[in-house]
Formats: C-alpha cells, structure tokens, sequence
C-alpha cells in the first residue's frame, strides 16, 4: 500500500437492511493513511453496520466502500478484527495461545501451526502484556483480559488496519490506564479504528471522531465539542473533560434507555 | 447368570460381544462429533435431524413394501432424512438465525409424525419400538462396516482441518474474515452429525441418541480445557458407558439404551460436581 493512499475511502454509500428503511445514508468519508479514528453514536445509529461494511461482511446498496486500496473482501486478511466480546462463548475450550493463533489462520492451514504463527501469536501477546497468561485456559480469564486475548488475536495476523469493536467495555477496574498506554501503542504502530457507544472513549491520541447516526460526520478530534455531540445525538450530553488520556464522557438520555 | 468365559465365547452371548464390537468402533466419531456437537450448541438441532431420521426411515420401509423399491432400504431412508433435516436446519442457523428455534420445531415434531405415519400403514410387522428406543439385536455387520467408514470420514478431517474447526467453532465471522470457507466446514460437520445419528439409532433408539451424543462430552469437558483432549476424553467415555452399559443391560435383563443413558447421565452429574469442588 502506497503511503498516501487512504486507509478507507466510501463515497456515497447507502446501505438498509429492508428497502425504505436506511441504516446509513449517503455516507462519504476518506480517513488518511496514519490517522486514527474513533466510531461514535447513539444505539441503532449504524455505527456495527458501518464496521461491516468495512469488513465486506455487508454489501452497500448504492455507493462504494474502499478499504487499504482494494474492496473490504479483498482486503481482508491485512484487516485485524475484534468482535463485541459478549458475542463469543467464555467458556470455550481453548488455551490463550490458542485463541491467539486464530489469527494467523489461513485456508492452507492444516494439521497444527507453524513455529513462525506461534512466534507471532506470542508477540502479539507480549505486546498485550500477557504473554505469561499463554498456556492458560481462555474461559479462566477475567474479562478484561479476554479482552486483551481477542485484540492480540487481531494483531497476530500483523495487519495494517486494526478495527476494534467496544475495547472498551470490559476493562478491569484500575486497568484503564495500562490499557489505554497500550492503545496509544497501538496506534503509533498502524491505522486503529474503535467502535464506541460511549463518548468518554474518544481517546487524546485519535485524530478522528467519526460520527455515525445514519448519517455519518467526521470531526478532528481536537474540535470535537459538547455542542459536536449534542449534534450527532440529538439531545443534550454531558461532558467531562479528564485530564489525560480521555477526551470527553458523557451519559446520554438515549444510552439508559439500552 | 453370565460368567466371564460364557460371555467370551459362548455363541449364546455373540449379539453382546457382537453390539460391544459395533460400540467401541462408535466411540471415536461419537467423541469427535459429540464434543463439536456440545461446544458449537447445536444439539437442538441435532435432535431435529434425529427426528427427521424417523421420517425417513418409514417413508423407505413403506415404499419397499409397498411398491417393491427394494434398494430404497430404511437406512438410506434415515441418512437422507437425518442429512436433509441437518443442512435445511444449518442454512437457516446461518441466513435467519431469528427463525432457527422454530425451524428445529417444526423439523422436529414433521419428521417425527411423518415416520409415524408412515409406520403405521405400512403392511406386516415393524419393530417400531427398537428403533425408538434402541435394539441390539437389530444390528448388523452393515453396521460395523458402516462405523468403520464413519470413524474414517470424521477422524481424517478432523485432524487435517483442525485449527480452522477450532476458530469456526470459537468465532465464525473471525474465521470467515481470515479466508476459510466457514458455510462449507459448517454444512460438512452437520451432515457427519447427521450420519453419526443415524448409526447411534440402532445403539440406543432416536429418544436417547442426543443423550449419548452430548452426555459424554459434556463430562469429557469438566476435565479439560481444550477441544482436542475433550474429544479424546469423551472418546474413552463413550466406550466405558457402551461397555459397561450393555453388559449391566444383559445381567439385569434390562433395555439397553437407557442403560447406557443412565451410566452416561451418572458419570456427567459427577463430573459437574467434580468441577464445582474441586477444580479451579
């Protein structure tokens, strides 16, 4: 991939599960090569539907989506992805290390691993600090360090992209610091895209807030304001400014109805 | 009162030996199977595909009875309809997953009512009973061919396409993203369910073929916490509940298939308490 080229690129991409009732409408948005992006929006807003596209998961009704210079099908294998955790059985039979391997599957593995996919599997690990936790039963994890398991998954196939869905949502109290240091790690590294419902996760370190609620708006994040917010969810916000690593916070109305 | 020697070599005791032989070749397809039936929760609709099996299993009886179609036998009657429910059930699971709970349902109680039917008018004696609830002495060397050749199609991919039964198993759409025909692998284990079903209705009859198709594994997994160990723990499971559960049927006179239920259903509830207390 070229240097210049964007990481994705969609120009007026509409995309509805049923006909009449759009999801995303006429979305266009380019996010530059090294920039990093948060996804951010109310519930039902398309912000899932959005990654999917990106994943080539889904199909746009109307319009193109671009992901490292070819379509997301095509692209796929240099995308790292974590799922929701919630999505996945915690009590899977399955060591740390071997979750972690997942991600240098190809369709021509067969029988076991390669040493150089456990080399990799390790690092991945290592840089997720848990490389100690290898030989551990997955289902024996605290959530926050599934969590970690499911990113160093995504970061085993050394992707270009990183694309992250609510890493938020299970950090262990008293964590958040080291995971957060750890993402900013991440992003010096390559393109990180998180998906959040919660404001407070639009990091210092991302560059673009990429608001989703059917239509899509992106901000720089340095001129991402309460009044930005109040904008994409149609209500009023409550913010917080903290002092480091995170931005802003903010329960809305809309958020404790879910 | 049968006695160890009897037991080995009279001819009286051969159907035993005979059913004891046809269960330890299932055991190893009956492990792998029933742990991936276990750890991807599909043993609803494995239970769906059981059922489906009856179907076709009295649609082939009252046709070779009735018009002559003597190829047509009861056991390629049971795999088409146990095959059939299988994938029709796995295409909804992975289109409409909302709908796959009814789906199974109906699967279920149609194939069920249609084999009944069927059974019912078809002319002469059926043994409907023995396939309901097990029959040994409805096996045959059809049978232990049979498993020879269903250990061979499940153990051979098993082994070579592990990591990616693994993954499919974990995380579909992850695997799905990494390049693997995941619909594919997905379709393929349901029809080797399908056909370990079909084969385990002679053992224990459909009503408890999803008793020892997941009692098994579910206490092979309280001991262990990977996939490969599970299926090999519940492999050595399935031929001590086999074993022991046909020779304590022919001591105690008693049925068979629900003796080995019971046996399985014991060794599980232990297993769990064994977790519970001690591990971890």
């Amino acid at each position: 991939m070229s240097k210049n080229q964007p990481v994705i690129s969609i120009s007026n991409l509409s995309f509805s599960y049923t006909p009449g009732l759009p999801v995303l409408e006429n979305v266009s948005l380019e996010i530059p090569s090294g920039q990093s992006g948060c996804i951010v929006g109310p519930n039902g807003g398309g912000k899932s539907t959005l990654l999917k596209l990106m994943l080539g998961l889904l199909q746009p009704v109307s319009g193109s989506i671009k992901v490292l210079g070819g379509s997301p099908a095509k692209s796929r294998r240099k995308i790292g992805y974590m799922p929701q955790y919630h999505q996945l059985d915690a009590s899977f039979p399955a060591s740390v290390l071997e979750v972690a391997l997942m991600g240098r599957l190809t369709p021509r593995t067969f029988f076991a691993y390669k040493k150089s996919d456990r080399n990799a599997a390790m690092e991945a690990l290592d840089i997720l600090g848990i490389a100690d936790l290898a030989e551990q039963s997955f289902a024996g994890l605290s959530g926050g360090q599934r969590q970690r398991v499911l990113i160093a998954r995504a970061l085993a196939g050394e992707p270009e992209l990183l694309l992250l869905d609510e890493p938020t949502a299970n950090i262990d109290p008293g964590a958040e610091e080291q995971f957060y240091a750890t993402l900013d790690e991440l992003r010096r590294r390559m393109t990180v895209i998180t998906v959040s419902h919660d404001l407070g996760f639009v990091n210092r370190e991302t560059d673009l807030v990429i608001c989703v609620n059917r239509s899509v708006n992106i901000h720089r994040a340095t001129d991402f304001t309460a009044e930005t917010a109040d904008e994409v969810y149609h209500h009023h916000v409550n913010m917080i400014k903290h002092d480091h690593s995170c931005f802003c916070h903010c329960k809305t109305e809309h958020q404790k109805h879910d | 009162m049968i006695d160890i020697y009897n037991l080995c070599f009279s001819p009286e005791w051969a159907f035993l030996r005979f059913a004891m032989l046809v269960g330890v070749c299932l055991a190893p397809a009956l492990g792998i199977i029933g742990t991936m039936v276990v750890t991807r929760r599909i043993s609803s609709l494995a239970g769906a595909s059981t059922h489906a099996a009856l179907g076709g299993f009295g649609l082939a009886l009252f046709l070779q009875r009735v018009i002559q179609l003597e190829w047509f036998t009861p056991t390629l009657g049971a795999v088409i309809g146990a095959v059939a429910a299988a994938v029709a059930v796995g295409i909804v699971s992975i289109y409409a997953k909302e709908r796959e709970d009814t789906v199974i349902g109906a699967v279920w109680a149609i194939g069920m009512s249609v084999g009944l039917l069927f059974l019912d008018r078809t002319p002469g004696y059926v043994d409907w009973q023995g396939y309901l609830f097990g029959s040994i002495l409805l096996l045959t060397g059809e049978d232990l061919v049979m498993t020879l050749i269903l250990d061979a199609v499940i153990i051979i991919p098993t082994v070579v396409f592990f990591p990616s039964l693994l993954a499919m198993t974990f995380d579909d759409t992850f695997t799905r993203l990494r390049g693997i025909h995941v619909t594919i692998l997905y379709l393929g284990l349901l029809i080797l369910t399908a056909l370990t079903i079909v084969l385990l209705i002679n053992l224990v009859g459909i009503m408890l073929v999803i008793a020892l198709l997941t009692l098994p594994s579910a206490a092979a997994a309280c001991y262990t916490s990977h996939l490969r160990t599970t299926m090999l723990l519940s492999a050595v499971f399935n031929v001590l509940f086999i074993l022991s559960g046909l020779l304590l049927s022919c001591i105690l006179s008693l049925p068979s298939g629900p003796t080995i239920v019971v046996l399985a259903g014991i060794v599980y509830a232990a297993s769990m308490a064994f977790k519970k207390y001690f591990a971890q």
